[in-house]
């Protein structure tokens, strides 16, 4: 769908505002499950896409947030380019809005860097209706406030997201997995010695006793890792990644609640009843508990990180960690800054936002 | 009590300073053509002590503006009549480097240099170089979100910081950011790097550390023809390659810096580019051939690989000299710091020799082409009638082209007070009134660094550029690239 709809978008916003009605933005819906549950008045995006930039030799695609990231995706693959942040899609029709709203980044993201690395800049619509524009399409840019990388993550509760112009980079020439049978507490060890050397590896992940590491690069440098690394070689490597950047892995199969936790890479497994998945090195992971298992939050701030219910049981959940209150008078200001009438998504991120 | 008492009941009487030939130190950074005595100098000694001098100020209405080691290159810490300037140097210690996390936690006095340096017998480094990085300070690199030669690949500062601790504008400490990188609510961090101390008090930073690459190859390519150079800047990276580094410099940049650096550069080419790829062995000896390929049919004039280590060091030598050796051209030069999409450069570049003619002045471009961010100097002479104005018309214009190329006023200098007024060239209105408003959401008096980087509506009229006098560059002891 290549079409602009910016000017019925901000009349819908205006007019919502006016009437304090709330709505909640919605691009295909792939990704509604994340999140506190909103009830609004859907405003959706899908009539708002299309690329409307894109020249492979800058590394900069702009597209509209309505945009399919598999049009996207297609159109970098055919010049050999990839978004490196490797985003879930989790259903058919993702689109890049719902993409950066939820800054979900998929097994690259410990070799590249989060989703708002690579936001160079967003054209966004007010809680008032107002279209404003920060940011830019070009790679260095400090000129006023960076309001562009604050949009990625926050739900969609700041602004609805038009459109978005992304840093996107080559795509590598090859790709080879290792597996390595070994217990998590070996593998967290392993995963950080890696780290410390200049290896081509773009992902880790352990899961079911076994190790894996993904190796990209030149065909030269892939060679050459795997010599130094002397694991076994998995046939059907970019289908792992793929499943387990899609939660189709059969890790993911139970449909009971998922806990997705943030730690420091080298800490101990949660002291809880539950099967865990890692990735990132260490720094992510999977966690679905035995039982109801409410104390994630407190169990995880214990060890220094900090836990979100991925998917919630019950639509009152609470998902994201709590935080203190001097930071979240700070996002209180900040919602009212740029949607007084706390009429975009209000309640998806925190019960006050 | 008056302020002073309290301010000296906090952090010790010697560590508030009043009289003026001890203030007169901490008049202006790096951008000296800008200067204010301030009234009052504050040294904390702990992240405490700022949230104690932070929340005096915010209790006498104060306003206060955080200074790091004064490299800044807009006048981003530029002392405020009335204020308090509130320099961070004491809290010069790292805290934790912890190899296997990959991260070091340090005091925002700390150097750039010394990060690198502490990480180094682990065989880590922190990646972002500016020029500056031998005295530059970490609080001051968040602050201003800066770049240098090495971010193509690596990023710049925003992408190589995990967690940030910001004391607000009445003294509260927020840990913004996490070791992971990832962090529940909103993504603050972006935010606040390169806010230039309008939003907080930056006293505490964790940065990522990255494994040194394997091996690393300077390349040199000299071309007769600069659309051409411009054009391989863009071929290079359609390869697929992303070198650590790719600069470029014009006939009048390659002259002046041969001359002062002896680097041995091919004088009587239009344009050359330094090209760094580092990486696994296989990599970049993969990456090299490549890149060579691409600059030999282009049709570079001269190309060579440097044999070791020294070599490396001699062939950088010329383009880190660059600023300084450009300064003996003239007796003044203007800087400017535009961002352009690179595919825009060749005819940008063409453009700009087209307003040296115009203004009859002599431009030499210097730059990270790799980023499109440009530098251009322009040379001229404040002591004959009309040349200062008419380089500063030239640079107005040069970030008009910018701006209508696509890209931006300042791609790592900051806004500062220097160019309040590119900015409404850049931003119209309504973005204007946003940046002011989030600006209230987190100091509603508006006593952080008050009067820089967001300029006030009524102000969008004027233009500034970094003049440099008499040829001496503020902080001619530091390589400026």
């Amino acid at each position: 769908m290549e079409r602009d709809a910016t000017d019925e978008l901000a009349a819908r916003v205006r007019s919502a505002a006016a009437a304090r009605t709330p709505l909640e933005t919605r691009g295909s819906g792939s990704k509604a499950f994340y999140g506190r549950a909103v009830h609004g008045e859907p405003l959706s995006l899908q009539q708002h896409g299309g690329i409307i930039d894109y020249d492979p030799q800058e590394l900069v695609l702009t597209a509209r947030c309505g945009t399919p990231l598999t049009e996207i995706e297609a159109a970098l693959a055919a010049s050999g380019q990839h978004l490196p942040f490797e985003p879930p899609h989790f259903g058919p029709g993702a689109t890049l809005g719902g993409t950066l709203a939820c800054a979900l980044a998929g097994p690259a993201r410990a070799a590249v860097g989060p989703v708002r690395d690579f936001v160079l800049g967003i054209r966004v619509l007010t809680g008032e209706g107002r279209v404003l524009q920060f940011g830019g399409r070009v790679m260095k840019n400090v000129a006023g406030y960076d309001v562009s990388r604050l949009m990625v993550g926050a739900l969609g509760t700041l602004g609805v997201l038009l459109d978005a112009s992304l840093k996107v980079l080559p795509r590598p020439q090859c790709e080879l997995t290792l597996t390595f049978p070994m217990s998590a507490r070996e593998a967290l060890v392993r995963m950080n010695d890696w780290a410390l050397l200049p290896l081509p590896i773009s992902a880790t992940c352990w899961v079911e006793e076994t190790l894996y590491a993904r190796l990209q690069g030149s065909a030269a440098a892939v060679a050459e890792a795997q010599q130094q690394l002397d694991g076994a070689e998995l046939a059907a490597g970019t289908f792992f990644w793929a499943a387990i950047r899609e939660h189709t892995h059969p890790f993911f199969a139970s449909a009971g609640p998922l806990w997705r936790l943030h730690v420091a890479a080298e800490s101990a497994l949660l002291d809880a009843p539950g099967r865990t998945l890692i990735e990132w090195n260490g720094a992510q992971r999977w966690f679905a508990p035995a039982d109801a298992a409410e104390d994630v939050h407190r169990r995880c701030a214990r060890s220094g990180g900090f836990a979100n219910r991925f998917r919630r049981a019950r639509a009152n959940d609470e998902v994201f960690a709590p935080l203190p209150e001097p930071l979240m008078r700070v996002h209180r200001e900040l919602k009212r800054t740029f949607d007084p009438h706390g009429i975009l998504n209000p309640g998806r991120l925190y019960a006050d936002l | 009590m008056s302020l002073l008492q309290e301010l000296r009941a906090v952090v010790g009487a010697g560590s508030v300073l009043t009289a003026r030939e001890a203030c007169v130190a901490f008049e202006c950074d790096g951008l000296t053509a800008y200067r204010r005595v301030p009234d009052v100098v504050v040294l904390p000694g702990s992240a405490a002590e700022v949230q104690a001098v932070m929340s005096i100020c915010h209790r006498m209405h104060v306003p206060v503006v955080a200074r790091g080691s004064g490299t800044g290159l807009s006048g981003g810490s530029l002392p405020v009549a009335g204020g308090v300037l509130l320099v961070l140097a004491r809290l010069n210690q790292i805290l934790e480097l912890h190899p296997r996390r990959r991260m070091a936690r340090v005091q925002p006095g700390v150097t750039n240099l010394s990060i690198s340096k502490a990480a180094a017998p682990y065989n880590l480094f922190y990646a972002p170089d500016p020029s500056s990085q031998i005295a530059c300070s970490i609080g001051g690199n968040v602050a201003e979100n800066s770049g240098g030669v090495h971010c193509l690949k690596y990023g710049i500062t925003q992408h190589n910081i995990l967690e940030i601790k910001v004391v607000t504008v009445d003294g509260e400490l927020l840990v913004l950011g996490g070791e992971v990188g990832e962090a529940p609510g909103y993504a603050l961090t972006a935010l606040l790097t390169g806010s230039e101390g309008m939003l907080g008090v930056i006293v505490e930073v964790t940065v990522k550390l990255l494994p040194r690459p394997a091996r690393v190859e300077l390349v040199l390519g000299a071309f007769d023809d600069i659309a051409v150079c411009a054009r391989v800047v863009g071929e290079i990276i359609a390869a697929g390659i992303i070198p650590a580094g790719l600069e470029m410099m014009d006939g009048p940049a390659i002259c002046a810096a041969d001359a002062f650096a002896q680097c041995g550069y091919p004088t009587n080419a239009q344009a050359l580019l330094l090209c760094e790829v580092d990486g696994s062995s296989a990599d970049v000896a993969d990456q090299l051939e490549r890149v060579m390929a691409i600059m030999r049919n282009a049709g570079a004039m001269y190309l060579r690989v440097a044999a070791d280590a020294h070599e490396q060091a001699r062939m950088w030598s010329g383009r880190k000299a660059a600023f300084p050796a450009v300064g003996r051209l003239a007796p003044d030069y203007y800087c400017m710091d535009g961002t352009i999409p690179r595919r825009r450069l060749p005819d940008v570049l063409r453009d700009i020799a087209a307003l040296s003619e115009e203004f009859g002045l002599p431009i030499a471009n210097v730059f990270h082409a790799g980023d499109g961010n440009l530098h251009p100097l322009i040379m001229f002479d404040a002591g004959k009638a009309d040349e200062l104005q008419r380089a500063e018309a030239c640079g107005g214009r040069i970030l008009e082209l910018c701006v209508a190329a696509g890209g931006t006023v300042t791609g790592e200098h900051g806004v500062g007070v220097e160019k309040l007024g590119p900015m409404c060239k850049q931003f119209a209105q309504p973005e204007l009134e946003m940046f002011h408003a989030v600006k209230r959401a987190f100091d509603p008096e508006g006593l952080l660094n008050p009067g820089k980087a967001v300029p006030t509506l009524a102000r969008c009229a004027d233009y500034g550029a970094m003049r440099v006098t008499g040829g001496a560059l503020p902080f001619a002891h530091l390589p400026r690239f």
